[in-house]
């Protein structure tokens, strides 16, 4: 009998089991193949924009994939520099031989935690609540809670040109019966696609003529808990390349073969992130595509085509390939496929991630229509505290909008659904100025502490970073420049202004054109670099992050408007019966949920604010 | 369906015919309890003929106009009675109504159901209000306008630029990689922003006229007792055949009287009695008129053609010198004795009040000043509130916030937040975003029965 069972080994199920058994709870991992805990199915890259801050938020958290990824990274950048501190995010190419072989180690070491080998085809349950799982020889296990993080196996179909195969990534069995169960129990299933490119071998492609791309020459870890430790003259390359008309052509002229316009395929395919056909389909009048090869591993010579995911049949991508300028005599060592995969509906999905329809079931990852491994760390890291929450008849830990990337995914999730996978992107994020990759750990560790995820000494860490911004803040309050010949000087050999009067440090940091390091002319300020960018990210933005915490006010008031549970709305008056049926269907716990379904207009929240003052008085 | 309400839509004075006009759930049949004919299966959008009668007592002789939902003003069933006009008729077939099981209409509960239901938006809601009280000819047209969503569409059609930016943005910062897209620079970002800053101008500009056409002009008399400021008045008045409004406010108690030009109201204050005094009670009304002709949109200062200025009219003349002064000199009829100082660098109008066309010159005059020829004109679209006007206002700041981010450096990202602000503000004035108390506060001020 297990507290804990999760179902799946990917970065879901990774984060869920970890963190079940960090709080102490009895926990099972259950994959079809322990070989592939951790494995990297697509793109050899750990974050990308928003998705790094997810990772740090994981970390934040108490999760594995941020100092994992750092141990196994072999380039890593800090994307969006210029673009303001809201949107910075890190991005690593993160070694695919390296990543799941330090993540297997890790997890072997975990105390409470069991790992074993099967493939699950069904829940056992009493009464709507779920109490354990039945492997594909019937053997059953009983556990309290119940995590599916299945990813893409749940009836899996490999799609490549009118080829058809059953099977999850890299020809693994797939689970065929166990979402024809959930959908007996009463969960509505949804298919969904995605894809991946081809990988081509490294010694049959011409870099030279194409362009570069490197990694940063400045450290960085997603981990707030360690330091950097790679050497940074050592990192791998990226290269750029572009599609061409030939290519263009050779896929117009083909455009039947593939799955996806052949009507082979039945699955929604992600808008953000669309095969190379789409691409040239829906946007016919550009001339060229840009795609990039990424380094799979250090350990074989794989490389990872980003850009030119495609359905088509082998001998077109062998032609495709071909026409790309670098590529002319390109092997490669695997094509291009689509995956249709079954996914339930999330709106039946609670802001816990626990199910609505059976208690106790929790799921996280492609699962709930979401796509990327961060996306499912997020989820599963929330999944597995709040199933050990629940064992302990606590209230669960819902992050807010205003909390996290993650508050945000799994808000949106259940609140808007999905109808095609959902990846994490900085315009979902309506407080990101707040939401910063370089505060994860200030908005999370006091969440993490009080569920038990980080330990005494990480948490003290944390104080202590706190207490150091404060007093570095106190430090540039109180302390005034003072004009002196010498230190005119500075400023004239930096081309700054002289300031009037002798201004505070803090007065001065506002200006525009003064850098934090530039005031170190002056004054000796003896900080950590998370330290200073803290406080000079709050300094520089005060005015706009003022004005995103009106806004958080704002909401919170709204969040804050609770609607009942019993509440029935087929007794609101003048609600438009499309919000009618929404509303019905997701049920949302505030009006500020409510207000965010799409298809409930200002003026229903206003009928229905109007009601529940009515009914309710609230 | 909501429940059954009813009110008198017609002004409460004797006339022809009043309509009483009841929507609803129950609407059709209620009325048709009370009606000589059943109206229940006749077709929608048909007038029948019949009596009122309760408890068997003739009430009234009506023709009924029967509008089944959805294609009604409230996209509920609406019954329109047309009763003879006259206050006892009506009051007593409303009273029938009421004892049949409707409810007597709050002030703007139609519109309100209107705007519930989603036939209408904000500010097509607000413009049915301007249209009730619309007092010219021009408000009236500029509310029909609002009304129909012409204001509604540039509003959209700003926002949807600004969102064509933001969505720019968010594709150079989620796919920073993608060098291919066009890339949001500051100088691209100077174009835009210069772009909406002079689309949102039009309409802060736009809403003075909107103002103007909504409340009309208020015009300041000033000058000495006896230079024929009341003859003016009167000339003006008479030849328009306007009536004298009794329009209650704040300044406008001390209102002589209304006439329209193009369309436009142009509301008359005589302030006479502007001189030193040591009077206390006097005094009191010297400095209001002071205080009306200093808000006055247009200071009309008087002169005597058959006499010099005296110091008191040059003291005048220089305390009220201004963009918005006109000075017209009377009595052009008689001898000229007056003597303009060479430092009056205003245009002088002159004219009289005896002949007809006397006083044309003062009206052309008035017209430029105002530029009433093209105030009004067939595509009006104007803000006319100060709701509207304030949201506007908001916008503008913010995007100006944006321009100056953006010469200070600050990054894209904080840039946008004011951008993505203005863009907020604008749907708010069009009720595209949520706001709480808004909604019945709008609808308080609307007169009972639309």
């Amino acid at each position: 009998m297990y507290d804990v069972i999760v179902v799946g080994g990917g970065h879901a199920g990774i984060e869920a089991s970890h963190i079940a058994a960090k709080i102490g709870k009895n926990t099972l991992l259950v994959t079809g193949n322990i070989k592939n805990i951790g494995d990297m199915p697509c793109n050899p890259s750990i974050g990308g924009t928003a998705k790094g801050i997810i990772v740090r938020e994981v970390d934040a958290l108490g999760g594995l994939m941020g100092h994992i990824a750092d141990i196994s990274q072999i380039q890593i950048k800090m994307l969006n520099n210029s673009k303001g501190p809201a949107v910075r995010s890190l991005r690593a190419q993160a070694d695919k031989i390296t990543y799941p072989k330090n993540m297997q180690d890790t997890l072997m070491k975990m105390p409470n935690l069991t790992i074993k080998e099967a493939m699950i085809e069904d829940l056992i349950l009493e009464d709507n609540t779920v109490k354990g799982v039945v492997t594909s020889d019937g053997t059953k296990i009983s556990g309290t809670m119940v995590i599916l993080t299945t990813g893409t196996y749940l009836k899996g179909n490999i799609l490549v040109g009118s080829e058809n195969t059953p099977g999850g990534p890299h020809g693994e069995a797939r689970s065929n019966h166990l979402s024809d169960q959930l959908k007996e129990y009463g969960l509505k299933i949804i298919r969904l696609k995605t894809g991946t490119p081809q990988r081509i071998k490294k010694d049959s492609i011409d870099f030279s003529v194409m362009q570069e791309e490197k990694g940063d020459k400045t450290p960085w870890t997603f981990s707030f808990d360690y330091n950097a430790s790679y050497d940074i003259e050592k990192q791998q390359s990226c290269y750029l390349l572009y599609t061409n008309e030939n290519t263009h052509k050779i896929i117009r002229d083909n455009l039947k073969k593939s799955a996806m316009y052949g009507g082979y395929a039945t699955g929604v395919g992600p808008r953000y992130c669309p095969s190379i056909e789409d691409k040239i389909v829906r946007f016919a009048d550009k001339e060229r595509h840009q795609l990039f090869l990424e380094p799979e591993s250090l350990y074989y010579d794989d490389w990872y085509l980003q850009g030119f995911s495609t359905s088509m049949p082998r001998d077109v991508q062998e032609r495709m390939v071909h026409s790309l300028k670098g590529l002319e005599n390109a092997v490669i060592t695997k094509y291009a496929y689509a995956i249709e995969y079954d996914a339930i509906d999330p709106l039946q999905i609670k802001p816990s991630l626990e199910n609505k329809v059976i208690n106790n079931l929790f799921t996280a990852g492609q699962i709930n229509g979401t796509s990327g491994y961060e996306e499912a760390a997020g989820q599963g890291i929330i999944a597995g505290i709040n199933a050990s929450l629940k064992l302990d008849h606590k209230e669960p830990l819902i992050l807010k909008r205003s909390d996290a990337y993650i508050g945000v995914l799994i808000d949106d999730l259940v609140t808007k659904g999905t109808i095609e996978p959902y990846r994490m992107l900085t315009s979902r994020a309506e407080f990101r100025l707040i939401l910063r990759h370089d505060n994860a750990d200030l908005r999370l560790r006091e969440y993490a502490k009080k569920c038990g995820t980080i330990s005494d000494e990480q948490y003290r860490r944390f104080q202590k970073k706190k207490e150091e911004i404060s007093e570095l803040t106190n430090i540039l309050k109180e302390k005034h420049i003072s004009l002196t010949a010498d230190n005119k000087k500075i400023f004239e050999r930096n081309n700054i202004q002289i300031p009037t009067s002798n201004l505070s440090f803090y007065e001065l940091l506002k200006r525009p054109e003064i850098k934090l390091s530039f005031l170190e002319n002056f004054i000796d300020l003896n900080f950590s670099n998370e330290v200073k960018e803290q406080v000079e990210i709050s300094i520089k933005y005060e005015g706009y992050i003022k004005k995103t915490y009106k806004e958080v006010e704002k909401l919170v008031k709204l969040e804050e408007k609770e609607i009942p549970d019993d509440i029935n709305y087929a007794k609101v008056l003048n609600l438009a019966s499309e919000a009618k049926q929404k509303l019905e269907k997701i049920r949302p716990k505030t009006i500020a949920q409510a207000s965010r379904i799409s298809g409930v207009n200002p003026v229903d929240i206003s009928v229905l604010s109007v009601y529940l003052k009515k009914e309710y008085n609230k | 369906m909501n429940d059954t309400i009813c009110a008198i839509s017609t002004s409460l004075g004797v006339g022809a015919i009043s309509i009483v006009r009841v929507t609803g759930e129950d609407a059709i049949k209620i009325v048709d309890s009370i009606f000589d004919s059943s109206l229940v299966d006749k077709k929608t959008h048909t007038i029948h003929y019949g009596h009122i009668k309760y408890n068997n007592e003739i009430i009234d002789e009506v023709l009924i106009m029967l509008m089944k939902a959805p294609k009604t003003y409230t996209k509920e069933d609406i019954v329109e009675i047309n009763c003879h006009g006259g206050n006892s008729t009506t009051k007593k077939v409303l009273e029938i109504l009421l004892l049949c099981g409707c409810r007597l209409a709050e002030p703007g509960e139609f519109t309100k159901r209107a705007y519930l239901n989603g036939r209408i938006n904000l500010l097509e809601a607000e413009s049915v209000n301007d249209l009730i009280v619309a007092k010219t000819d021009a408000a009236r047209m500029l509310a029909i306008n609002n009304v129909d969503g012409n204001l509604t569409k540039r509003i959209r059609s700003i926002r949807e630029k600004i969102v064509k930016i933001l969505a720019n943005i968010e594709v150079n910062i989620d796919y920073p990689e993608y060098q291919d897209e066009v890339q949001v620079t500051q100088q691209l970002m100077n174009e835009y922003l210069t772009d909406i800053n002079k689309e949102l101008k039009k309409l802060v500009e736009g809403a003075k006229n909107g103002r103007i056409i909504k409340e009309g002009i208020n015009i300041a008399i000033i000058g000495r007792p006896n230079v024929g400021k009341s003859s003016i008045l009167n000339h003006l008045l008479d030849e328009e055949k306007a009536i004298v409004t009794d329009i209650p406010g704040t300044t406008r108690d001390i209102v002589e009287g209304s006439i329209t030009l193009n369309g436009i109201a142009i509301n008359f204050i005589d302030t006479a009695g502007i001189r030193e005094t040591s009077d206390v009670v006097e005094k009191i009304g010297v400095d209001r008129s002071k205080r009306s002709a200093e808000s006055a949109d247009i200071i009309l200062f008087v002169a005597n053609n058959n006499e010099k200025l005296t110091k008191e009219d040059l003291e005048l003349l220089e305390k009220y010198d201004s963009e918005n002064l006109i000075i017209f000199v009377n009595k052009c009829d008689l001898e000229r004795k007056i003597e303009i100082p060479g430092n009056i660098s205003r245009e002088i109008i002159w004219g009289n009040t005896i002949d007809i066309n006397g006083l044309d010159s003062l009206k052309i005059a008035i017209k430029n000043k105002l530029n009433l020829d093209s105030i009004v004109n067939k595509d009006m679209s104007y803000l006319s509130n100060i709701r509207q006007i304030d949201l506007v206002n908001k916008a503008n700041s913010a995007v100006e916030n944006a321009y100056n981010a953006l010469k200070n450096d600050m990054p894209i990202d904080m840039i946008e937040i004011d951008l993505k602000s203005a863009w907020e503000y604008l749907g708010e004035i069009i009720g595209d975003s949520y706001q709480d108390e808004l909604v019945d506060n709008i609808f308080s001020n609307f007169c009972l029965g639309k």
